[in-house]
């Protein structure tokens, strides 16, 4: 932590250091001195010092879920790009690059080859090559678990560099520091998170520094290096579209304040024909850098850059004014009207196209919600709240406008740069939770330069006293300000005082900002949301590894070329683990398709029948979170299922389902929601749970009358199970506490409501699995001839209830909501 | 060393703006083939566009970098900016050959 002061006053450290040595013992005296360093040698070993420790630092601080849990990949997306990297290290580059997919989106397909960002996989596997080749024998899960944490490491590389570019090295030490522990970063990039964003900030990072540097150097070679670090993010993430209308917004900036110089038109053109073109080879992007409305701002600029260049050479030609104008004028009409002309032209044949969706939504954050359901659907485009601010920035949030303060004092072309990018990514940031991300690098960026002048401004301000040892700084405007100080020494006397503990206050708050990253990274974000965890009643941490269960059961208990339904959040896990066909994945690319099945999760059983036979389905999968209070499963989704099925068939209307604008589950709720196919997966056979502990199965439905007794008979070995020993008295137990209980039963934990339809009969499917804790369950789509039989066949559900119920006893001992039921608290229905 | 690179130099500033010219006309010509005969493949089409502009604009880039009466670039040495010029010409013609399909 003092780190982060020393840096700032690195230069002239060590003459206060010679002039105390004699103070200090000799094992001080040994250190240093002894190593007979220069000055400027022990000011780099301090520097490269503290970048090693940030550099470990951020690798270690992402592997939380690693230690807990194990090494895997977490949440959806992730999935998707672990199995194509699987395929690409199996297969070799050729095949996956020309991959047809037939395992997803039944019975279209997918073109994988081109249809995503190959950076992420590229990377990894090239990484895994490196270490197969080295003699290391790693598994590639391991590779890719790790590759997040590697470039988190890279990237706080990439922000000295450029925090070194814009204010010093100061600023870029305390910028690595910051950015290493932020959390904004930390949630895309924790070990297990195997998504593109992990690599795509790096590469981001990485062209703005490169196109910074070649900007203020002039050279080729630095506008090419940044061209192929634009080429390494167009091909990991489709946020690209930020650099391709950041930079020519940039150089717009500079042409109108007047900056414009020999060294911007080298920089930009060089970086513009040759990255778009290196863009061009990645087969997802294809076209779009002259045919997309997204990317039309950069060719303009570089059209416009022309003009201007031209007519500042032409005017450097002829020394005659009068002569200029008139070529002025006629130039710039011509320019103005041919583009103009060219634009029109363009967006009215509709050879370029308009903004997409995805990208319109940033400007207009209420189109999606309108127009297309399923962006609105995702969590991760919802507009961020002031919480999620603090949370993600902490002390970063008011050390963003000092830095701007500092960045305006001083402005240069890099200046200019870090403060137009912080200031769009912050409004994005705004609109789409998801672009924290983007904006962090710039708030670490421009708090580390609010940091590194304040506590330069106070350092030089407590040695004002040492003015005359004051020789090594390079900064001739400190030892200015310190004889300045000097002179305002006499006026005010604390200065110095307060200037110490403006520093200790300093000090104080970056402690307090590690402290909150810890805790965020720990408690917020390293979770695998493949794996739940819960607190159980003695304080023990249970697991709930539900989702591998299920989808190792279906990997094992299916046919190989059996079809699986499913909503489509879970498609890119069922095909990576468990091996089978699904009708819709993550990738989202067929709005009807989703629509289709979200239209039979909504309709009643006989027509989600005929569409899942129309689509050769063999498994339907839902996930229900009633049992264990897990809140997101299908029937909290459902109500996006129906606006998404909705807007492609109007026969599902969004107000059959509620009750007077409300949703609800329970007895008062609409009766198509309490019949449709998404309802009677969930619930079926909850309403049994209650006929196995020895009451009689009448009287489990009402509670009044087993409420007049006092005491009740129960088996003790259940018994002893569902209240703590302390407070039981063998084989009896009081009336509350067994009220609690029984009424747990059929009741959903994770609505908080006992359920309003609990006969739930099923006649084209049967259950084919649920798992342990109830949370993902497997049905089985009868074929035609059987399900006629169905009245027939006696209920063999009974039996298999026993065995699920006890088993279900057991865990209920350590189930989550548990501890509140046996506080005595009923939730209110 | 100086002295051989030097008159290959000097004809590349000279004719730097002759040169300018040249891929213009290209330039032109490639657009008018397109419009008869059609942009398909237009990765080829775009390939011939992007080569006659990359190598005009860096040809320019080169003539701003060597000219003396830049103060901006004087701590330049020519040599490292035809180094960088030549650098940048191969990786635009490696990108245009793979490109053109």
């Amino acid at each position: 932590m003092g780190g982060k002061t020393e840096p700032a006053n690195g230069e002239s450290n060590q003459t206060p250091m010679v002039a105390q040595v004699s103070m200090k013992p000799d094992l001080f005296n040994f250190s240093l001195k002894t190593l007979k360093l220069k000055v400027k040698q022990q000011e780099l070993l301090i520097r490269v010092g503290i970048l090693c420790l940030v550099y470990v630092l951020a690798f270690i601080i992402r592997l939380f879920s690693v230690l807990r849990y194990e090494s895997m990949i977490h949440e959806f997306d992730p999935y998707f790009n672990y199995r194509t990297t699987v395929f690409l290290t199996e297969k070799g580059f050729y095949e996956f690059w020309n991959w047809f997919d037939s395992e997803s989106w039944y019975p279209l397909g997918r073109i994988i080859g081109g249809t995503l960002y190959p950076g992420l996989m590229v990377t990894a596997a090239l990484i895994y090559w490196v270490l197969r080749f080295l003699r290391f024998a790693v598994h590639i899960r391991e590779v890719c678990v790790l590759t997040a944490p590697f470039f988190a490491s890279n990237t706080t590389l990439v922000a000295y560099f450029f925090g070194k570019e814009i204010w010093g090295s100061g600023a870029g030490l305390v910028a690595s520091a910051l950015i290493a522990i932020c959390p904004g970063y930390i949630s895309r990039s924790v070990a297990g998170s195997y998504d593109n964003e992990g690599v795509a900030i790096f590469a981001l990072l990485l062209t703005f520094y490169l196109f910074v540097k070649a900007v203020k150097t002039g050279s080729l070679a630095w506008a090419l290096a940044s061209a192929f670090a634009y080429f390494y993010m167009v091909s990991a993430w489709g946020g690209y579209v930020f650099i391709i209308n950041l930079i020519p917004l940039y150089v717009m900036v500079l042409l109108i304040t007047g900056r414009n110089s020999m060294r911007l038109y080298v920089a930009y053109n060089c970086m513009y024909i040759l990255g778009m073109l290196l863009a061009m080879q990645i087969r997802f992007v294809g076209f779009q850098h002259v045919q997309s409305g997204e990317h039309m701002a950069a060719m303009f600029m570089f059209f416009l850059m022309q003009v201007v260049y031209f007519l500042d050479w032409v005017k450097h030609m002829l020394n005659d004014s009068k002569l200029f104008q008139a070529f002025l004028r006629i130039t710039v009409t011509c320019a103005v009207g041919v583009g103009a002309l060219a634009l029109g032209v363009g967006m009215a044949s509709g050879y370029i196209s308009p903004w997409t969706g995805r990208f319109y939504s940033l400007l207009d954050p209420t189109y999606a919600k309108d127009h297309i359901p399923i962006i609105a659907s995702v969590s991760e485009h919802q507009p961020t709240a002031w919480s999620s601010f603090m949370f993600d920035y902490h002390i970063l949030l008011f050390l963003f406008p000092a830095g701007l303060y500092f960045c305006f004092k001083r402005l240069l072309d890099a200046t200019i740069f870090i403060v137009m990018y912080g200031l769009t990514s912050m409004y994005f940031a705004g609109v789409m939770v998801r672009l924290i991300l983007v904006a962090t690098p710039a708030v670490c960026l421009i708090s580390a330069i609010a940091v590194s002048a304040t506590i330069r401004n106070l350092t030089s301000l407590i040695r004002t006293k040492n003015k005359a040892v004051h020789t090594g700084s390079s900064k001739g405007s400190t030892s200015a300000k310190a004889s300045s100080k000097a002179s305002l020494d006499q006026s005010m006397p604390f200065q110095r005082n307060g200037a110490i503990a403006l520093l200790l206050g300093a000090f104080y708050l970056l402690s307090r900002y590690a402290i909150h990253c810890t805790w965020v990274t720990s408690e917020a974000y390293s979770s695998p949301s493949i794996v739940l965890s819960a607190r159980g009643a003695h304080g023990g941490r249970v697991i709930f590894d539900d989702y591998r269960e299920a989808y190792f059961w279906l990997q094992q208990n299916t046919p190989p070329d059996a079809k699986v339904m499913s909503w489509w959040d879970y498609g890119y896990q069922i095909t990576a683990m468990g091996n089978r066909t699904v009708i819709v994945d993550n990738n989202t690319w067929n709005n009807t398709h989703i629509a289709t099945v979200g239209r039979a999760m909504s309709s009643y059983e006989d027509e989600a029948y005929e569409i899942m036979r129309s689509l050769d389905v063999d498994y339907v999968l839902v996930v229900f979170g009633g049992v264990t209070g897990y809140s997101s499963d299908d029937i909290n989704k459902f109500l996006w299922m129906v606006r998404i099925g909705g807007g492609v068939f109007p026969v599902i209307k969004e107000p059959d389902y509620l009750v007077n604008g409300e949703y609800r589950v329970d007895k008062g709720a609409a009766p198509k929601m309490l019949n449709c196919l998404m309802y009677k997966l969930s619930y079926y056979r909850f309403g049994e749970l209650t006929t196995e502990y020895g009451k009689p199965p009448g009287l489990a439905n009402s509670l009044s009358s087993f409420l007049e007794e006092d005491v009740w008979d129960v088996p003790a070995n259940i018994f002893n199970c569902l209240v703590p020993a302390s407070d039981a008295i063998a084989g009896v137990c009081p009336r509350d506490t067994l009220a609690n209980i029984m009424y747990c039963f059929r009741y959903d934990r994770a609505r908080g409501v006992e359920i309003g339809n609990k006969d739930v009969k099923l006649e084209h499917l049967e259950e084919a699995y649920t798992t342990t804790n109830w949370i993902v369950r497997i049905y089985k789509v009868k074929p035609p001839s059987l399900s006629a039989l169905e009245p027939l066949v006696s209920n063999k559900t009974f039996a298999e209830a026993d065995e699920t119920a006890s088993s279900y006893a057991k865990r209920l001992i350590v189930g989550p909501s548990i501890i509140g039921l046996m506080s005595g608290n009923r939730a209110a229905q | 060393m100086q002295d051989s690179n030097k008159p290959y130099e000097t004809k590349v500033i000279v004719g730097g703006g002759e040169k300018v010219q040249q891929w213009s006309v290209y330039l032109i010509a490639v657009v008018v083939y397109m419009a008869i005969v059609g942009s398909f493949p237009f990765n080829s089409f775009l390939s011939g566009v992007l080569s006659c502009v990359g190598t005009a604009v860096l040809a320019i880039c080169l003539r701003i970098q060597v000219n003396k009466e830049n103060k901006e670039f004087k701590d330049l040495p020519p040599e490292r900016a035809f180094a960088d010029f030549v650098l940048c010409n191969l990786v635009l013609h490696l990108v245009i050959m793979n490109f053109l399909g």
